[in-house]
């Protein structure tokens, strides 16, 4: 018999009422604490990621929440003040979501090879019966998206470019729009990290 | 205890609800339909966000009073207690852990909730703590009524407290729930029923822990939380092989 240990306590879905424990005012409850947890406060570079989750119909996940980790700066993890991860929640009406940031470094990866620069993300939702891994990578950073050691794991290249996100023109921060199919033709790629 | 600076393991998925699960009819389109990619842990998903003790409020798991405007919530009074730890039992300190709840009566403070049953002018259904240094955490509530919900005609909820804790890495988050002992809805539920292995089931299930109840103030519940281990760092994996 191989050794025991113990097991991980299973996931269940986040539920449509996730708001009341992981964003109380977006759930309507005004007394409590009042976190803006959408906005990431440190030094660096400010940017804004700006997305919308499609359901495999390509109808918006109006209930979703979402939650951001990412490197500071300088592509470290819980260096000084700068918390590093950050929660929102989508739109009732219209399913946006969005965070408030600095542009992350660059975190080597395993082998010392430099990934390029991301931010991890996490979806949770009602439906989603364990939350949903993702990364948002900047298409400014083209050689670097080339070498990425965790894109080039992905053995489809064509759906590498889903993790990419779009730079919107013509804002005063640089914003970055990143669109998430949970299923589909143009499904975005999770990770079992 | 020195830090354990090795990996998070790899999940188990067998563990857990896989994406599609037909009889939660929500999960139909919002379920990938191709392979998750795996990765091993990089230096991101070995590390996670910390939670300062500076956070909470004095009331934060108390739920029976953290929303009181002219009187204590009402329902049931229980302590809901227990142990965060890793697969490899070792006890998770200083965590966050977050939980939100119907009120006694089924209904949730949300502006999306719609159920006939009354929400309680002195219950919110919020509330959040750190783990000690032990890996214990209790907060006190009251005991959530089930309610029914569009699913199957109308299928009912057992009584359940939503939970979410983080641990120390962003690869152990997990959200789940907490069901009590003895609901006869339990295995009823389209939503536990996601959980393809029974055993995994029963260990999202609270027991009565009349030990720790409060003598004529509150029964007690004792639910331990089991999260990803991190291994020992005994060799690195290179690329060219060892």
């Amino acid at each position: 018999m191989p050794v025991e240990y113990l097991k991980e306590t299973p996931s269940q879905t986040g539920g449509p009422y996730v708001h009341i424990g992981l964003l109380p005012v977006a759930a309507g409850i005004a007394s409590g604490t009042q976190e803006n947890w959408h906005v990431l406060q440190g030094a660096g570079e400010h940017i804004r990621i700006e997305g919308l989750i499609l359901d495999g119909s390509g109808h918006p996940v109006k209930d979703a929440l979402v939650e951001l980790w990412q490197a500071d700066s300088e592509g470290r993890h819980n260096a000084g003040d700068f918390l590093g991860w950050g929660r929102t929640s989508a739109a009732f009406d219209t399913g946006e979501w969005a965070f408030e940031t600095i542009r992350p470094g660059v975190v080597p990866w395993r082998d010392g090879r430099p990934q390029a620069r991301h931010v991890s993300l996490a979806i949770f939702a009602r439906g989603i019966n364990i939350h949903l891994n993702t990364r948002m990578y900047f298409p400014e950073d083209e050689a670097a998206l080339a070498a990425d050691p965790v894109l080039k794991s992905i053995e489809w290249v064509g759906r590498r470019k889903t993790l990419v996100a779009t730079r919107v023109e013509g804002r005063s921060v640089p914003t970055y729009r990143f669109v998430i199919n949970i299923q589909g033709e143009d499904e975005t790629v999770f990770f079992d990290v | 205890m020195p830090p354990i600076l090795g990996d998070i393991n790899k999940r188990d998925r067998g563990q857990h609800p896989p994406a599609y699960t037909p009889t939660y009819k929500t999960s139909v389109l919002r379920s990938p339909r191709r392979a998750l990619i795996s990765i091993e842990p990089g230096a991101g998903e070995n590390a996670g966000p910390i939670f300062r003790p500076s956070l909470l409020g004095p009331l934060d798991n108390d739920l029976i009073r953290n929303f009181a405007k002219d009187g204590e919530a009402i329902g049931e009074r229980i302590i809901v207690h227990g142990k965060v730890m890793d697969e490899f039992g070792r006890p998770v300190p200083n965590t966050l852990l977050e939980v939100w709840q119907a009120n006694a009566g089924g209904r949730y403070r949300h502006v999306n909730d719609t159920y006939l049953a009354p929400l309680d002018p002195n219950f919110g259904g919020t509330g959040r703590c750190l783990t000690d240094a032990e890996g214990n955490y209790f907060f006190r509530t009251v005991r959530p009524g089930p309610y029914p919900w569009r699913n199957n005609g109308s299928d009912w909820r057992p009584a359940h407290i939503h939970f979410s804790v983080f641990g120390h890495a962003f690869a152990q988050r997990l959200v789940s729930q907490l069901y009590f002992e003895g609901d006869p809805l339990i295995p009823l539920c389209p939503i536990v029923n996601t959980i393809p292995d029974l055993a995994a089931r029963e260990r999202l299930v609270a027991r009565l822990d009349m030990g720790n109840t409060v003598p004529f103030d509150a029964l007690a519940y004792r639910f331990d939380i089991i999260l990803r281990g991190r291994r020992q760092t005994f060799f690195e994996t290179k690329p060219e092989g060892h």
